[in-house]
């Protein structure tokens, strides 16, 4: 059992605050860190890492300090986001540099790159290794010493769909086989898939915790805008309002369009195109106007 | 206190980049010059001290010491693949201590090596000349790469401040400022060589006690420093 706790953690850089007091704990099992680019979450896996230290706050492994404590690598293994990883040695030979480093030998490293599945090119050069290779070795080498904490940030970047489903595989194993797995990621899906148990962040703050589902909720069931353009907007107006997935409807003259926020997503989404069958309009266009998902983690950080 | 992978790691990246081929081209340099002085003007101590003194200690050892020193740990820093280091159970004074070691041992091998050939190239070792200034090499190499080490830590653009330094201090303020000497790994180590060459052929305007004083002084306190610096070196720059 590892836990790393992270106690009203703050960190700025000059006058930015790119963490704002967040508390957390990661347990053992998959932990997807969700939130959007910039929002801080490198920054936060640095200071579990113990490559930052925290302006104000605590982050501590099973209660010891991280921060200039480099005892704590015996049980942190690390996968960083960075491509900066010595291009000039063979797969093989980087895992065995970070294999005796831990104070380990070949068998170690031979292990962990049979983990990631990359005997077949170890001894080629990294410097000609596909992204999705440099990642498996990258995790062979956060591997090698058998942690019972794994961070990764962002893993899944510039990875193949073959590739990615492996190292999804390979994380839930490593979950289930009772390790404290973290991982950062700024795309929904990849988080859905993977973890059970996720912490979004946005713009620094904490903005959520918990079960994936209960987050997925609110996040499909908060009020949806759309745009809409069509043959006829005033009588599709009238037809909608009447619905009560419709929450409020705006005639935008300058745009020539409908304005739409709808509270009960599912149901507005098929209503919609009957509505407009029905009374044989035509849509033209009918366009989210609040669906990047920085609109969806700001309404999290409201709700 | 010594990493023997640490240091395969370093001596790989040192020799293997691009920047290494100046490693190689100096000291070909210096012996063709040499070969070239010899053959032209015969064997004579005072000129084979102006070539050694004036192009093998004063600018050939502290380029190579720049691009040693420099080269152990910067560019690891700079493209982040010092991450793989730090993320281990070694102690941040062992990594630091192990690439000076390296980085001495590359300095002294493409600076002290060619000096020392060179030398008795140039007049066969007369006067003690060659082994001086080969002690001075051997020498200066060692505060070199500690302050090179230290400069490739604390900052991204070492490589810059340090030819400044090699270039600008040690052999434009050095030979202009007489004050500036004292402050100049240069004179310390030709205070070294000073005691071994015949009387007058090497001059040195720091004496000897103050210099290796000086010389120990800035190698222990650079390498110290550059570990305290590596404990709190924060990765998170592209931030």
């Amino acid at each position: 059992m590892t836990t790393i706790e992270i106690d009203h953690t703050s960190r700025w850089f000059g006058n930015v605050v790119a963490v704002n007091d967040v508390s957390m704990s990661v347990g053992p099992g998959v932990t997807g860190l969700l939130g959007p680019n910039g929002a801080g979450k490198s920054t936060l896996i640095n200071m579990m890492a113990g490559f930052l230290a925290p302006s104000t706050g605590k982050v501590t492994l099973d209660g010891t300090q991280i921060w200039r404590n480099e005892s704590v690598y015996k049980a942190i293994g690390i996968v960083p986001e960075r491509e900066g990883m010595y291009d000039f040695l063979t797969g093989r030979e980087f895992v065995v540099a970070n294999a005796e480093l831990h104070g380990l030998g070949d068998a170690a490293a031979a292990k962990a790159l049979a983990t990631v599945e990359m005997e077949y090119a170890q001894d080629r050069k990294i410097s000609t290794y596909s992204k999705g290779m440099r990642q498996r070795v990258k995790m062979a080498s956060a591997l090698v010493h058998d942690p019972s904490v794994l961070l990764l940030d962002e893993p899944f970047n510039g990875m193949d769909p073959r590739q990615r489903m492996q190292l999804m595989d390979l994380l839930r194993r490593m979950g289930a086989e009772g390790r404290t797995v973290l991982f950062s990621s700024h795309i929904l899906e990849e988080v859905e898939q993977l973890a059970s148990h996720i912490e979004v962040i946005v713009a620094g703050r904490h903005a959520a915790s918990g079960d994936f589902r209960k987050i997925r909720r609110l996040m499909t069931d908060r009020p949806h805008r759309y745009l809409v353009r069509s043959s006829d907007d005033r009588a599709l107006a009238a037809a909608l309002i009447a619905d009560p997935s419709t929450a409020g409807i705006e005639v935008d003259v300058t745009e020539r369009a409908l304005r739409i926020q709808a509270v009960d997503f599912g149901r507005f989404t098929t209503l919609l195109p009957k509505v407009a069958r029905e009374n044989g309009i035509r849509l033209l266009t009918v366009s989210p106007s609040d669906e990047s998902l920085e609109s969806v983690f700001s309404y999290l950080v409201a709700a | 206190m010594y990493d023997p992978t640490v240091a395969r790691l370093t001596y790989r990246a040192l020799l293997g980049r691009r920047r290494a081929a100046i490693l190689f081209v100096l000291p070909v340099l210096l012996v063709a010059i040499a070969v070239a002085v010899r053959a032209f003007a015969g064997a004579d101590d005072q000129v084979a001290s102006g070539v050694l003194g004036g192009f093998a200690i004063a600018t050939m050892v502290p380029l190579i010491g720049v691009i040693a020193g420099t080269g152990a740990i910067g560019p690891e820093i700079d493209d982040g693949s010092i991450v793989y280091l730090l993320a281990k159970p070694v102690k941040r004074p062992t990594i630091i201590f192990t690439k000076l070691i390296v980085a001495v041992g590359v300095t002294m091998l493409f600076s002290a090596l060619p000096t020392l050939i060179a030398g008795l190239v140039l007049n066969g070792n007369g006067g003690q000349i060659a082994v001086a200034y080969t002690i001075a090499a051997l020498v200066a190499s060692i505060a070199y790469s500690a302050l090179f080490l230290l400069l490739g830590t604390v900052s991204r653009h070492a490589v810059v401040f340090g030819l400044v330094y090699a270039l600008v201090w040690e052999a434009l303020f050095g030979s202009l400022v007489p004050g500036a000497r004292t402050l100049s790994v240069q004179q310390w180590s030709l205070s070294v060589a000073e005691k071994v060459a015949g009387d007058g052929l090497v001059t040195s305007d720091v004496g000897l006690p103050l210099a290796t004083v000086l010389l120990a002084g800035v190698t222990v306190v650079a390498t110290w420093y550059a570990g305290q610096k590596l404990r709190a070196l924060k990765l998170a720059g592209e931030e």
